[in-house]
């Protein structure tokens, strides 16, 4: 029923109306795997908007194929690819009740009264929505509106469910509830998806796999984990997480100078000795401590959040760096101005070329 | 570009049915919009099967021509002043001020738009004419005439001032009071903030509602050809005398050119230039919304300015009603129900044909417009922007202009349609449509397109979607375009005119017909029945497109 998606070479040029044009989406080759949830993160204007919308059928690719298991769908219209998409602004048809948007799709496949009723009921209760079948979409709050976007979709039993933004307009705690539902949904129907977001956390929490877009281009690909930990470009590493960028050059296979301070790598790439390279090195992968360390540094500002302390550390002869600490409620907070040292967990440091 | 072109034609191919909607729209403009306009510029140059401008010079040089040009250009500007002077004023007052009975004095004010664009002309006949009511009968003046360039002004001001007050209610309720209020924190007085802040807001507006006023009283073939008399001509009626009295085709469509210019030019400057200058500061938040920029004693001369025109406006209507049933106006102040027995007998094949048009042109241009609209918002194709402006030039061209056109084009192979229904109903749906369009374009703006994407992503066809989640979505533009086509067709004259015939004649004609032999009571009582059937039509319009928008909401167990 479901489908594995595959993109070749897919461009999109707009043409703007003074002639000039622009490269929305570059030569993007993917494949997603039948069954999975594959996230498009970038930031806005990277294309993957774009991109999600060729897939449906709504933009025209300039070049390039975009096949669903082995048919070709460049020339299938946005009504018969038998997507379902759920909208950033939800599009719920202000004019029909909920059952009504839910129905939408099978009435228009002319299905029987009975397997109607029966399949929109059985949604609605999927989706947490039973009692609300002959509500009025403006009477639903935000959160319900985005279950009946999604229960009009489910509903369909579609080839390839997409996702544009569809929790950027919900307030922070429903939208952490909500991707957890999406996500469980998505398991348990086995629906081929693909979800586009900005938000990082959201593309992590929620994917098999993603997708860092940038400039139209794909970056890197891979699991949440891979992409954390081994960035391909200061880019993604940048746009994923938080990360201090360090200048360093290489002594041997297994250690780096950094400002005259030897320090000890676990995953260094081969790289000739004398070659300058860029540590990534997450806030959560260093180290204070009153007592020893590699590097020497004074507290410049120190921010109590709870879960971890956030300090703004300037390391001696590099600069300023983010560095998390985790517990601070049991092991306290260095105070601003203290001079401090430093050391980095040697498997948590990820090394990019310069 | 080119290949922009056909790649934009190629998707929208994957909609068939849609596509060859859209095809038939594009055809029908060009053959109905587009072909009649080009038949009337053909027929000013073309003399004896040869080119020439000799149609224009002669016309340049002969005094009754040029005289109607100025007076047509003159009274055009005049009425567009004082329209807009009186719109504004009324929109004003029953927008912003905290005054008594504004729902009554908003229908009052408009109750001209629903009527035949020439009622007024018979009123002003009524108390100022010959016999006129307030002339011989008040004053006993032996010696007055009505006829000329006053009169028409007089009823022109009467039937156009109301489309100027509605615009600029439009305009002046999109302007946030707010503003007003924050001129006067910051020190302005009533009459700076007047100056600085309200006028320039509205200025767009203002300069708009006066070309709307222009093009139609450039546009308007009753009231002159009631009232200008022979020693005003003007160039609508000058143009239907050329072709009606002396069989000059090519001297009506020559003049029918040079009205056509100052309109043209007046809708483009409206489009191009005025569109992009529109100040709107709806920040939907709620705001209160009476003005303090006028003082007490301001604000109830204010209102009773806008008060005396609503009572003359109503003055106009009880006369013609009275009128209706008077036996003989300036003779015999009788009661009577001769002219009503007149009207259902004489008449009533009229009345019959003018409800059979109407009734079959309304829905077709209500849908049309939307789907026109449509297809402009939601749709890229090549061309989109001259089908846009090709369906809403109709209402930059004066009826003279499009009968003349009509009947130029359609008086020979390969489309012979001339005497029939068919040619009525056209004409009235592609001339009628333009109000629908634009309103079904604003509206469809302000609506996510992700609505509609919704709906084909759940397998609906363009078709489908437009029928089954646009259309009930803009079901109030479809409305006013509905009751805008209806109305028009009830009471259009300028361009029908050209049209009827023995077979298919209306009762607006039938009006203008008992003007000319004098049988005003007979005017007065078709008049009475045309206002009566729109009223109720309307509220009718109104019935079904709350029901049917409610009814599509509603379908369940289909």
């Amino acid at each position: 029923m479901t489908d594995s998606i595959t993109i070749t070479h897919l461009n999109k040029i707009f043409t703007s109306p003074d002639g000039g044009t622009v490269a929305a989406v570059k030569d993007v080759s993917l494949e997603i795997g039948a069954g999975k949830l594959v996230t498009l993160l970038g930031p806005s204007g990277c294309g993957k908007t774009t991109l999600l919308r060729m897939i449906a059928g709504f933009e025209e690719p300039t070049s390039g194929d975009i096949l669903f298991g082995a048919r070709r769908m460049n020339d299938v219209p946005p009504n018969r690819r038998d997507t379902g998409m759920v909208f950033q602004s939800y599009a719920i048809f202000p004019h029909l009740d909920v059952f009504e948007n839910v129905a939408f799709g099978l009435r228009l496949r002319r299905l029987a009264a009975t397997e109607i009723q029966t399949r929109v009921s059985r949604v609605l209760e999927q989706t947490g929505l039973g009692g609300y079948a002959r509500r009025s979409p403006n009477q639903l709050s935000g959160g319900q509106q985005q279950r009946v976007a999604l229960a009009r979709c489910i509903v369909m039993e579609p080839r390839v469910l997409l996702f544009d933004e569809p929790l950027s307009n919900l307030d922070a705690k429903l939208r952490e509830q909500m991707r957890v539902e999406i996500r469980e949904l998505q398991q348990r129907v086995g629906i081929t998806s693909i979800y586009v977001t900005h938000d990082q956390v959201e593309a992590m929490s929620i994917s098999d796999e993603i997708v860092i877009m940038n400039a139209g281009a794909v970056e890197q690909r891979g699991a949440p984990q891979v992409i954390y930990a081994r960035p391909a470009s200061r880019f993604v590493a940048d746009f994923i997480g938080k990360a201090n960028f360090v200048d360093a050059s290489v002594l041997d296979a297994a250690t780096v100078d950094v400002a005259g301070n030897r320090v000890t790598l676990a995953d260094m790439p081969a790289t000739p000795a004398g070659a300058r390279v860029t540590l990534v090195i997450r806030p959560e992968a260093v180290r204070l401590s009153r007592e020893s360390g590699t590097l020497t540094g004074t507290v410049r500002r120190a921010m109590f959040l709870g879960n971890v302390a956030e300090y703004l550390i300037a390391v001696d002869g590099v600069g300023d760096w983010l560095v998390d600490s985790p517990n601070p409620a049991e092991t306290g907070v260095f105070e601003v101005g203290r001079r401090i040292f430093i050391s980095l967990s040697p498997a948590s440091v990820h090394v990019l070329p310069t | 570009m080119a290949r922009d072109a056909r790649a934009e034609l190629r998707f929208l191919a994957r909609d068939p049915l849609l596509f060859a909607l859209l095809a038939a729209v594009v055809l029908a403009i060009a053959v109905f919009v587009v072909y009649p306009l080009v038949c009337v510029l053909l027929a000013s140059v073309q003399h004896d099967g040869s080119w020439s401008v000799a149609g224009y010079l002669e016309l340049a040089e002969r005094r009754l021509y040029r005289n109607a040009l100025l007076n047509s250009l003159s009274v055009g500007v005049l009425v567009g002043v004082l329209g807009v002077a009186i719109g504004y004023l009324a929109a004003f007052v029953l927008t912003r001020l905290d005054v008594p009975g504004k729902t009554i004095l908003h229908y009052v004010t408009i109750l001209p738009i629903v009527s035949p664009p020439f009622v007024s002309a018979v009123s002003i006949l009524f108390l100022f004419g010959f016999n006129g009511l307030v002339t011989r009968q008040l004053f006993g003046l032996d010696n007055f005439s009505i006829y000329g360039f006053h009169g028409v002004v007089l009823s022109q001001v009467f039937t156009f001032a109301p489309i100027a007050y509605l615009s600029l209610r439009g305009v002046l309720a999109s302007i946030s009071p707010t503003l007003e209020d924050a001129a006067l924190n910051i020190g302005a007085t009533r009459w700076q903030t007047f100056c600085k802040v309200s006028l320039p807001l509205s200025l767009p507006g203002i300069a708009g509602a006066f070309l709307i006023v222009f093009i139609e009283s450039m546009a308007d073939f009753g009231n002159p050809l009631v009232l200008a008399g022979a020693a005003f001509p003007m160039l609508a009626p000058q143009a239907y005398l050329e072709i009606t009295g002396s069989f000059n085709l090519s001297r009506g469509a020559t003049l029918a050119i040079v009205l056509l210019i100052p309109s043209l030019t007046a809708f483009a400057i409206q489009r191009s230039y005025l569109a992009k200058r529109q100040y709107i500061t709806v920040t939907g938040k709620p705001s209160a919304s009476t003005s303090k920029i006028v003082s007490v004693p301001v604000k109830w001369v204010l209102y009773g300015i806008v008060v005396a025109f609503a009572l003359l406006v109503a003055a106009f209507y009880a006369v013609i009603l009275l009128g209706a049933f008077t036996k003989v106006w300036g003779f015999n102040y009788a009661p009577t129900l001769a002219h009503f027995a007149y009207v259902f007998d004489v008449g009533l094949q009229s009345v019959q044909d003018t409800l059979i048009v109407a009734v079959v042109s309304t829905p077709v241009s209500g849908l049309l417009g939307m789907l026109v609209a449509f297809l402009v918002v939601r749709r890229t194709f090549p061309g989109r922007t001259a089908l846009e402006f090709g369906a809403i030039l109709p209402f930059a061209v004066p009826g003279t202009v499009v009968g003349i056109g009509y009947i130029l084009a359609f008086n020979a192979p390969p489309l012979i349609l001339t005497g029939t229904l068919a040619i009525l109903v056209l004409c009235f749906v592609f001339r009628y449509m333009p109000v629908g369009i634009q309103s079904g374009i604003a509206v469809l703006r302000q609506i996510d397109p992700s609505i509609e994407e919704a709906a084909q992503n759940l397998g609906a066809d363009g078709l489908t979607t437009f029928r089954k989640v646009t259309l009930p979505l803009i079901a109030p533009a479809f409305f006013s375009g509905l009751v805008y086509a209806f109305v028009r067709a009830m009471t259009a004259i300028s361009a029908a005119i050209f049209l009827v015939s023995a077979n298919w004649n209306l009762m607006t004609v039938q009006i203008l017909n008992q003007v000319g032999s004098g049988r005003l009571g007979v005017a007065a009582a078709f008049s009475v029945l045309v206002i009566a059937i729109v009223l109720i039509a309307i509220a009718l319009i109104g019935a079904f497109v709350d029901r049917w928008s409610h009814h599509t909401a509603m379908v369940r167990h289909a």
